[in-house]
């Protein structure tokens, strides 16, 4: 179920630009107020719409879950550490859940990113994923498939 | 120079009605703009399509006297000081911008309709109020524009990296910029740079106004009704379709606080 915003509600404060991990969250240049530039690519880990001060992101829902005329909405409480959700469907039934922001100890395990090494540009060019391989806990260097090994064919 | 009315030198080369009419020109250039925004973007018919499917889920009735303070209030703390930019720099240089245009504006008429001509009188007050106004728009605005403009802040693009939506609050910062260089070299008789500033200035007030329809001139009509009909979602509890306020205390403090978007 990727996102979109509502540009009535957006003053284009740059936090879903900040957080969306696929990047694809932006700001329109005509008005300057955030926008999903593409939606297939959405991981729908919904950090936007948490993000969102001004409850200006939704969710649209697939549409065997929540066909038209449905709904699905957050409110994020800062101050009360609460997430709470309000489903709503075609026929009128609503469901509303609430939820800690996160188990971990409050003010704690905040990834300090701006604070972190910058990345050069050498990394941004390469193929390896942030971390990588460090962060696969292997030994040496990322394991490769040698290009005589593949079969003859099409591949997609 | 501060307490110098600049429109009042130019009346000894534009006449007074001239300026009187270029002020209503550019009134009506904003009414045409917006009406025409308004025709083609379907603003007023999305407003009252929301308003209306609010009204239906609505789960309380609103009284006249509730709505009336509901719109009070929204109208004095958030439309006034621009909250919904939270707590930080984007709302005061918000703040510094609006109320130095509103006021650049409102003295700007008063000095041509009031206190320019040869039969008037001057006023130290307004002459004064027109060049503070432009200063806090400067001040507001250039630290917006360098600093704060979220493309710069959160998507990390130069700040000379000019987009469509940059027409209004450069055109703003032209006017104002060009005002008051205007005011400052023809108080000092520099003819030929008071000159140039003042064909400036006018320019930026032609784009400025001319260019409603193509800029986000018009926001400062539309937020206002959005914040109002927002609070009184809230009241009637339809909210948007928002999930209600948690039953939460409020008891984790500010270890969650976000923080300011520049990851990128």
């Amino acid at each position: 179920m990727s996102t979109f915003v509502y540009m009535t509600r957006c003053d284009g404060c740059g936090h879903c630009v900040d957080i969306c991990p696929s990047d694809i969250m932006h700001i329109d240049e005509n008005i300057r107020r955030a926008k999903n530039i593409e939606p297939n690519f959405c991981w729908e880990c919904y950090s936007c719409v948490k993000a969102c001060p001004n409850h200006a992101i939704d969710v649209r829902g697939y549409a065997d879950f929540a066909p038209m005329g449905h709904s699905v909405r957050v409110r994020r409480e800062e101050e009360k550490g609460t997430i709470s959700w309000k489903i709503k469907f075609r026929n009128g039934t609503t469901k509303d859940f609430v939820s800690p922001i996160t188990t971990k100890p409050w003010g704690k395990f905040i990834p300090k990113l701006a604070d972190g090494e910058k990345v050069k540009q050498g990394e941004l060019n390469s193929q390896r994923l942030y971390t990588e391989p460090e962060g696969l806990n292997i030994d040496g260097e990322l394991p490769a498939v040698p290009k005589e090994s593949f079969k003859k064919g099409v591949y997609y | 120079m501060l307490e110098t009315n600049p429109f009042s030198l130019l009346s000894e080369v534009v006449p007074t009605v001239v300026m009187q009419g270029f002020i209503i020109a550019m009134v009506l250039l904003i009414a045409f703009g917006t009406i025409i925004q308004m025709i083609h973007h379907k603003n007023l018919t999305y407003f009252f399509n929301n308003a209306k499917k609010a009204k239906l889920q609505a789960t309380r009735e609103v009284g006249a006297a509730e709505k009336a303070k509901i719109i009070a209030k929204t109208t004095v703390y958030d439309i006034g000081t621009t909250s919904e930019l939270g707590f930080g720099k984007r709302r005061l240089a918000h703040v510094l911008g609006m109320y130095g245009t509103i006021i650049f504006w409102i003295a700007s008429a008063m000095l041509v309709f009031c206190y320019t001509g040869a039969d008037k009188t001057s006023s130290t007050l307004w002459s004064m109020l027109w060049h503070v106004g432009a200063i806090l728009t400067c001040v507001g605005g250039f630290w917006f524009w360098f600093f704060l403009r979220v493309d710069v802040s959160a998507e990390a693009h130069p700040w000379y990296r000019i987009i469509k939506a940059d027409l209004f609050v450069l055109a703003l910062l032209a006017c104002s910029t060009f005002g008051l260089a205007w005011s400052y070299t023809q108080f000092n008789g520099q003819e030929g740079l008071s000159f140039l500033f003042f064909a400036l200035f006018v320019v930026s007030n032609l784009v400025l106004f001319g260019g409603v329809y193509w800029s986000k001139f018009a926001h400062m009509f539309y937020k206002p009704g959005a914040a109002i009909q927002k609070n009184l979602a809230e009241a009637d509890g339809s909210r948007d379709n928002l999930p209600p306020p948690a039953d939460a205390p409020e008891q984790f403090g500010l270890g969650i606080k976000r923080e300011e978007p520049k990851h990128y």
